[in-house]
């Protein structure tokens, strides 16, 4: 019921009470009296009855006054200050009640005021502690980011799924030296936020080194692998990985750990799940990277000079000392004589010359060896049981395993190795299982592969030792022999007779663990933050199909071509592709990619005039197929941006039977997104939708110039979309699909 | 009866020394050049003990200890391997493969002649 509405009520409630009790007394009195008696209360009452009907209106008059200052000042007052509350509770905080009105209200509206500024103050607090503590974290990212960025090292840091969430300045110089295109992407390709760090590395080659870590920290609490990798422009890299563990689990893990020992006696069941999450949470991994190419040709050839010098010379003293033995004798004919003193006469000299040679080598020969890390033999042989079983499906069964030896191995290529003589066995020889022995044999240990079964030739084994690997599809160009030498061990085959079966053994030297920290952190420069973006921890690609992510959370290659004319199919050609990549809502202007092409065919005069690119700036730069890839490699799991994409998609489809390169990725029109989000709109070039957008163009018509706009636009339009209940890129091609541009055609 | 010693080596400066002494230690001497030549040698010609270096073109010592260790007709003859590799995991595999003895060049020829005899001997 309105307000208005009980006034009303409350008037004729008035107006009842007021007349009521009067009528009815008059009523009664009336019917009490008879015949003349009734005639003579008439003839009393009638004249007074005008003052009394007066008199009455007038009390009602003065009552209605009351009921209406009391209405007004009670329950209009208390609605206009329930007002004023929802203001003060939203739009305008600072807005107080003004104490009017009766002195109850004014009471209120006090007590009101004190309970908003005591509100206010509050909130006050929590954001500065808020804005304090998000300041604190911002200052902490940016001392690391600084940090990494000031390191001579190349550092990378990658999620779990290997996308790269940070890079230093350096890393990104390694990488366009790894780049099989330097000169056209400046390595952009292989490099940047979002991007996957298995284009550079093999993903088995990490999911091993994680492993290596993930069984270390079991162990210790801390831990880090090493390997040694060749990228595909042949380059060979070192490589030390560390793991992002997570803060809490890790917590409550060592609080278990204490825990453990009265909980295994009371509940076996909580000592197993204790060992089933005893694994700390990996949430993502830190890369760092040596180029040790250099380094590497040099240790190659300081090792073959060394081995030289003692092997070759140790030749020669047995020539030399023979010789001199045998002149000793008495019994020496001249002939024999003349002969055994050439023979020490030419080892010397040759000796010399070998000395020499060295000598010179060495003074600009450099240390670096193939990394080889101390491991627990056990683990060794647990990492590799674990990788024949799921490889091969091969069972494996342990022997004596002396847990007290530590190898001193490259523990990625010796599993190899292990892997692929396991999978010959069962491939060429039916082996149905493979047993481990490791024994050590003072500075020696042997780590044997034991099969029963028939037995093979020395043949056989020489051409298993020789042979590069291949093992169900995985190439490597190393045979076993060279991974048995890197580690400066020997392998060979025997036989136990009478158990009917064989192994190999290899030998290798042991290693006495040690604790090695090098620090190799120089600051350097004053160069700032960059290159980072953690909100990529968050990211887990594997949860979401790219079509159900919404459009805000995805990785856009924004790109533009410049061609010699408007006619694809009847052979114009691309002269320049400019790119920039949008990362979680976020334009990277420092990952562009931009390359003038030589289309081998004449430029129009008239298409000159729009892009500015003339036949000069065109000689001699590299052709479409060589450009091609690049750009292939830097739109890599992407969403492809453009505007009027079918023009520029047109070009590149044309190309793909010539470079054999396909752009299958999804594809996105900022023309049809505009189109979509102002449907009434007349125009929906490029300028026309910036200007609407409230964005200034700068350096339009070079392709990155274009490309760039292209880019701010989508970032604009993503909320626009959003606004219209398109989330997802599904939704999003979608309705693109229906607006009328789409039905062009090139 | 005069014992047959087989030196299979393919550096003649060593060769040279090696026959000479064991001549003039009353042995029978035969050469080979090379792996192979020394495998046809010890099944044509019996030697009693094999001077067997382990560089060698064509067979390595190792093959050609393990081919001759394998085959029971062979199994008295005594392998003396010959090296100028030094290292501890190669002795072990010489070993492994069924030698008898092991030397590291250089070696002293008083040494190598005690070794022999004691062989031969065994």
């Amino acid at each position: 019921m309105s307000a208005r509405m009980r006034f009303i009520l409350s008037v004729m409630v008035l107006g009842l009470l007021m007349t009521g009790p009067f009528l009815l007394t008059a009523m009664f009195v009336w019917l009490e009296t008879k015949g003349a008696e009734r005639q003579t209360l008439v003839e009393v009452v009638a004249p007074h009855l005008p003052i009394g009907t007066l008199l009455t209106l007038v009390g009602f008059g003065v009552g209605v006054a009351v009921l209406r200052g009391l209405f007004r000042q009670y329950v209009q007052g208390l609605l206009r200050m329930a007002e004023n509350l929802r203001l003060m509770l939203g739009a305008n905080r600072g807005f107080r009640v003004e104490p009017e009105g009766p002195p109850e209200v004014q009471q209120l509206a006090r007590a009101i005021n004190e309970l908003a500024e005591q509100r206010d103050s509050l909130t006050a607090d929590v954001e500065a502690q808020i804005g304090r503590a998000k300041a604190s974290i911002e200052e902490e990212r940016n001392r690391l980011a600084a940090l990494m960025s000031e390191l001579t090292q190349s550092v990378v840091v990658c999620n779990l799924d290997g996308r790269i969430l940070l890079y230093n300045n350096r890393a990104r110089l390694q990488f366009r030296a790894l780049s099989d295109a330097p000169a056209v992407a400046g390595g952009g390709e292989l490099i940047g936020l979002g991007r996957s760090i298995y284009g550079v590395f093999d993903r088995t080659m990490i999911a091993h080194a994680l492993d290596t870590i993930q069984q270390r920290l079991r162990r210790c609490g801390q831990a880090q692998a090493n390997f040694v990798t060749t990228t595909r422009a042949g380059q060979l890299l070192r490589v030390q990985m560390a793991p992002v563990l997570s803060a809490e689990p890790a917590m409550a893990e060592e609080a278990r750990e204490d825990a453990r020992p009265e909980s295994a006696i009371e509940a076996p069941g909580t000592a197993v799940e204790g060992e089933a999450s005893a694994a700390r949470t990996i949430t993502g991994f830190i890369l760092m990277l040596d180029n040790i190419t250099r380094t590497f040709e040099n240790e190659s050839r300081r090792d073959q000079l060394l081995h030289n010098l003692t092997e070759g010379n140790r030749a020669s003293l047995g020539n030399v000392r023979a010789a001199a033995d045998m002149l000793e004798y008495e019994d020496l004919t001249d002939d024999m004589r003349r002969r055994f003193r050439k023979v020490v006469r030419d080892e010397v000299e040759a000796m010399s010359a070998r000395l020499d040679d060295t000598a010179r080598e060495f003074a600009d020969s450099l240390k670096a060896r193939w990394p080889l890390e101390e491991m627990l033999g056990a683990d060794l042989i647990a990492a590799a049981r674990r990788r024949i079983e799921e490889r091969l499906s091969l069972p494996t069964k342990l022997e004596e395993v002396d847990e007290a030896i530590w190898l001193k191995v490259d523990s990625f290529s010796l599993i190899q190795a292990l892997t692929y003589i396991a999978s010959r066995l069962s491939d060429e020889f039916g082996v149905r299982e493979v047993r481990f022995r490791l024994s050590a044999h003072g500075r020696l240990v042997h780590l044997d592969l034991i099969w029963s079964g028939q037995a093979m030739s020395t043949e056989t084994v020489m051409s298993w030792e020789l042979e590069s690997m291949n093992i169900e599809g995985e190439r490597t160009p190393l045979s076993v022999r060279d991974i048995i030498e890197r580690h400066d061990g020997e392998m060979w085959l025997e036989r136990e007779k009478v158990r009917h079966r064989a192994f190999f053994r290899i030998v290798l030297p042991a290693a006495r663990p040690q604790e090695q920290l090098e620090s190799e952190s120089f600051l350097r420069g004053e160069s700032r933050p960059e290159y980072y973006d953690f909100d990529l921890f968050q990211w887990s690609e594997r949860s979401h199909e790219l079509d159900d992510r919404p459009l805000s959370a995805l990785t856009y290659t924004v790109f533009d071509t410049e061609t010699t004319g408007l006619h694809p199919s009847q052979g114009d050609e691309i002269i320049q592709i400019g790119a920039t990549r949008i990362l979680n809502g976020k334009l990277l202007r420092g990952e562009s990619f931009e390359q003038l092409v030589d289309p081998r065919r004449p430029l129009s005069p008239e298409s000159a005039q729009i892009h500015g690119i003339t036949r000069e700036m065109l000689r001699g730069q590299p052709t479409i197929d060589k450009v091609l890839p690049a750009f292939h490699a830097f739109a890599a799991d992407t969403v492809l941006i453009a505007h009027n994409a079918a023009f520029d998609m047109r070009f590149l489809q044309l190309k793909e039977a010539e470079t054999g390169l396909r752009f299958d990725q999804p594809v996105l029109d900022t023309l049809l997104l505009s189109a979509v989000v102002h449907p009434n709109q007349a125009s929906h070039r490029l300028e026309a939708i910036a200007e609407r957008l409230g964005l200034t163009i700068i350096g339009r018509h070079t392709a990155l110039g274009d490309a760039i706009v292209t880019a701010e636009v989508l970032i604009k339009l993503i909320p626009l979309l959003a606004e219209k209940g398109i989330v997802t890129l599904r939704q999003a091609r979608e309705a693109a699909e229906q607006t009328y541009y789409a039905r062009i055609k090139y | 009866m005069v014992k047959k010693i087989l030196i299979a080596d393919d550096e003649p400066n060593i060769v040279i020394s090696l026959e000479f002494l064991m001549k003039r230690e009353g042995f029978e001497v035969l050469i080979a050049n090379d792996g192979e030549e020394a495998v046809q040698r010890i099944r044509g010609d019996r030697p009693d003990l094999v001077l067997l270096d382990v560089m060698m073109p064509k067979k390595s010592g190792f093959e050609v200890c393990q081919e001759i260790k394998a085959d029971p007709a062979l199994a008295d003859i005594r392998i003396l391997m010959l090296t100028a590799k030094g290292r501890d995991t190669e002795v072990a595999k010489g070993l492994a493969l069924g030698a008898d003895a092991y030397m590291t060049k250089p070696f002293a020829t008083k040494e190598l002649v005690e070794r022999v005899r004691e062989l031969l001997e065994r």
